[in-house]
């Protein structure tokens, strides 16, 4: 549905600037759930600014159900990890959920309609009249991911959304987030720094290797669909998911086996 | 009191002064053109050529730089006496809350009021004598100063007064050690908004009270229907109010050169 | 979840002692001037039961619609015209980076005059009349607004702008629901001292020419000597200074109700 070609991202600069990400590829199915993992600091965000077209790639290719991707497409919702920044503070979490559907023109029975499922599916009833920042960080991110369930989307994009919040929020946040998606259906690619999350949330990771930002390896994860954070995470599966991500994270990025791009000479670090 | 809003000192893209160039080249040749080609009456407005010419010619005179220099001595006056007023009363008032909560509703009661009010007084009290531009000057003034700078000092960082207790600086010291450097960008902001309030003020006293200055030799030109004249000695007037703005920028940057989250700490 | 509206209740009592102390002072100010005014004969400073009968003869009888009220509409339009143009322009160069290099120089030109200056002009393009007025106020007051909006378009939070454009929030809408309420703070800013500038530029522009007004007023009563009534004058501008304020800032709350309760909401946390 999505797919993603050798996309790559130079920002301007002396000595022909700095590259952020080089030439990434890989496809997210219908319904699939990948997590792209890397270091913090690697290009994660630029990449999936590419990806929801708030950025264009300065090489590659990114297209949504093959068409080429130069803006943000319809039916794609983002939630950013800086849920106090995304949220507009002027407007009520109603308001704010609603915004989108009064764009698309959305008849106002239905919007209520979708605005009040959208809630009652990030388990925040009751909060439609207050505003935003009158809310716990946990609680703003749900409304974020309220607003990107109302617009329905068939793809759902993450960056780091659980980044800010507190460990417990955070684990509820990831159940959330897997039981959501099972329940609408749509694709999400979600971008962490942190492994346990992404092994424990994907049903494939990708893992990006630093500066420049290229794919080291992808793999499916093959957890049962039902995860919980007790007995998942003690899996011998999910252990050796673990480590073997950790490992491909730690290794330098000239030297891995299956880094596609180990020709050092070219390999030049910006700065 | 409340929180005295900041007005930003504008945008900086220096790296495009072509396009600034050419943009005040359009204007002048659109001045140049309307006038010319009669679209807004060429009586009332002058094309550029006719202005600047007038302003060379001004320039030669004393005149002009005679009434420069009175506008700015009464500016530079008025805002001296303002700050030697506002400055020392903000810091009292800052530092006490009784005090503080005494004259709020006072300071909140006078500083809307328009400062052009007591023109009349001040010309029966002084006649176009320059006590009567001070008079002014020195009332519009002293508000952004005095209500800067109180709020400066209650901004200070509670945990910076804490430190210095218990290091045991004695009261004076914390005031020069942690309140005057953590006031100095309000004030700051409140030494630019006077400066400009001054030049107002100056001028307008100039413009109806007839005090002698830049403010009087226009109503002079534009009574004698010089209207060639009255464009030029305005854009004297804009070009004394830039020279301040940068002045009083340059002020500003040079007293908080240590002070680098001034610019990221004023956004709202 | 955070708990702004815990302590309203108790918040009001305490309001209202903090007010009690704050009229302190102006009360005694003012009983004190009337006392040693009682028996003024000085001519410049008539007792101050004089002034309040003059501003009671002259305010309260035709002089209201004959000066009062064609001051404010003065003020009040050329006040309006200025914030709409203002917020205007300033959109436009805000988001327009080729505008903004382009109009610099000009702008800052523009503002650097003091606004006083343009009644000559302003009477020498439109005579004596409320269009020389009107045109006064706006081109003495529009420059804070304008530079604000811009400053304030430009300051636009970047991950505000990335949520606007991924749900494809476009048009009007854009302006209207995103950027400007992300902008509104210092455009209220701006706002406020465009609102200062527009009474100052009415009293000036009513003293050069004549007619009526307030300011008008005050200048005659000044010329003929009629001391109390000049008082009477110089209190009601101040009267109308203090109410505008006073208008304003409620607006300004109503306003930027959420502005405030965001600000402290992420400083308690922090």
């Amino acid at each position: 549905m999505l797919s993603i070609d050798r996309v790559g991202m130079r920002w301007p600069g002396p000595d022909g600037g700095t590259e952020a990400i080089r030439e990434i590829s890989f496809d997210v199915g219908e319904g699939d759930f990948v997590c792209l993992v890397g270091p913090s600091g690697c290009g994660k965000t630029t990449l999936l600014k590419c990806l929801s077209g708030l950025l264009t790639a300065t090489s590659g290719r990114v297209a949504l159900h093959d068409r080429p991707i130069d803006g943000p497409p319809e039916r794609m919702a983002v939630v950013f990890q800086e849920y106090g920044r995304s949220l507009f503070p002027w407007m009520t979490v109603h308001g704010n959920v609603a915004l989108p559907l009064r764009q698309q023109k959305m008849p106002k029975a239905e919007r209520e309609r979708a605005v009040a499922a959208a809630l009652a599916a990030v388990d925040l009833p009751g909060v439609a009249r207050q505003y935003p920042w009158q809310l716990s960080g946990g609680m703003q991110q749900r409304v974020a991911i309220a607003r990107a369930l109302a617009y329905q989307p068939e793809i759902m994009l993450m960056d780091e959304p659980f980044a800010s919040v507190d460990a417990q929020t955070r684990a509820d946040l990831e159940d959330l987030i897997r039981s959501v998606w099972r329940e609408y259906g749509m694709s999400v690619v979600l971008v962490t720094h942190d492994i346990d999350e992404a092994v424990y949330l994907g049903e494939r990771v990708v893992v990006l290797s630093d500066k420049p930002t290229v794919v080291r390896e992808e793999l499916a994860v093959d957890l049962p669909a039902e995860r919980d954070q007790v007995a998942t995470k003690a899996l011998p599966a999910f252990a050796e998911i673990r480590s073997h991500v950790y490992n491909l994270i730690r290794r330098s990025p000239t030297t891995g086996p299956t880094n596609r791009l180990a020709t050092p000479s070219t390999a030049d670090t910006p700065g | 009191m409340s929180r005295p809003k900041v007005l930003r000192t504008g945008w900086r893209v220096r790296s495009h002064a072509p396009l600034g160039l050419l943009g005040v080249l359009l204007a002048l040749a659109a001045m140049e053109g309307v006038s010319r080609a009669d679209i807004l009456p060429h009586r009332w407005f002058p094309s550029a050529t006719q202005t600047i010419r007038a302003l060379v010619t001004e320039a030669g005179t004393a005149e002009l730089w005679n009434a420069i220099a009175d506008t700015v001595e009464g500016a530079a006056l008025g805002l001296g006496i303002a700050a030697l007023i506002g400055i020392p009363l903000g810091i009292l008032i800052g530092l006490s809350d009784p005090l503080y909560r005494l004259t709020r509703a006072l300071v909140e009661f006078l500083r809307p009021v328009p400062s052009v009010a007591l023109i009349p007084l001040a010309v029966l009290l002084y006649g176009t004598e320059l006590r009567s531009k001070l008079l002014l000057v020195v009332y519009a003034a002293t508000w952004p100063l005095l209500v800067n700078v109180v709020y400066g000092v209650r901004d200070t960082d509670p945990v910076a007064i804490d430190t210095a207790r218990a290091y045991r600086l004695g009261r004076l010291a914390r005031i020069r050690h942690v309140t005057v450097p953590s006031t100095l960008p309000y004030l700051m902001t409140g030494v630019r908004l006077s400066a400009s309030v001054s030049l107002i003020l100056a001028v307008t006293a100039e413009l109806v009270i007839g005090a002698p200055g830049l403010g009087q030799i226009i109503v002079q030109a534009q009574a004698a229907n010089a209207v060639p004249l009255t464009y030029a000695l305005i854009v004297v007037s804009g070009l004394l109010g830039l020279a301040l703005n940068v002045l009083t920028r340059g002020v500003e940057r040079y007293a908080l050169r240590w002070h680098t989250s001034q610019r990221a700490g004023s956004r709202p | 979840m955070t708990a702004p509206s815990r302590s309203r209740g108790r918040g009001w009592s305490r309001r209202l002692v903090a007010l009690g102390v704050e009229a302190v002072l102006p009360v005694v100010l003012v009983v004190v001037w009337y006392l040693t005014s009682a028996g003024s004969t000085n001519f410049y400073f008539p007792p101050l039961s004089r002034i309040l009968r003059a501003f009671a003869d002259s305010w309260f009888g035709s002089r209201f619609t004959a000066d009062v009220l064609p001051s404010l509409g003065r003020a009040g339009a050329g006040f309006g015209l200025a914030v709409v143009c203002g917020v205007a322009v300033g959109l436009l160069l805000g988001s327009s980076r080729v505008a903004r290099s382009l109009f610099e120089p000009l702008v800052e030109f523009a503002r650097a005059v003091p606004p006083p200056v343009l009644v000559p002009v302003a009477v020498l393009a439109f005579g004596l009349g409320n269009s020389m007025r009107i045109s006064v106020i706006v081109a003495g007051s529009v420059w804070p607004v304008l530079l604000n909006t811009v400053e304030g378009v430009r300051g636009l939070d970047e991950v505000l702008r990335d949520t606007a454009s991924a749900y494809r929030i476009t048009g009007w809408r854009r302006i209207w629901r995103v950027i400007l309420p992300a902008a509104s703070p210092p455009i209220m800013a701006g706002v406020r001292t465009c609102l200062a500038l527009s009474l100052i530029l009415m009293v000036i522009s009513e003293m050069v020419g004549g007619g009526n007004g307030i300011g008008f007023f005050v200048q005659q009563s000044q010329r003929s000597f009629a001391l109390p009534e000049m008082w009477a004058g110089i209190l009601l501008l101040g009267l109308v200074g203090y109410l505008a304020h006073l208008v304003f800032s409620a607006v300004e709350r109503r306003l930027l109700s959420w502005h405030s309760g965001s600000r402290q909401s992420s400083r308690g946390e922090s």
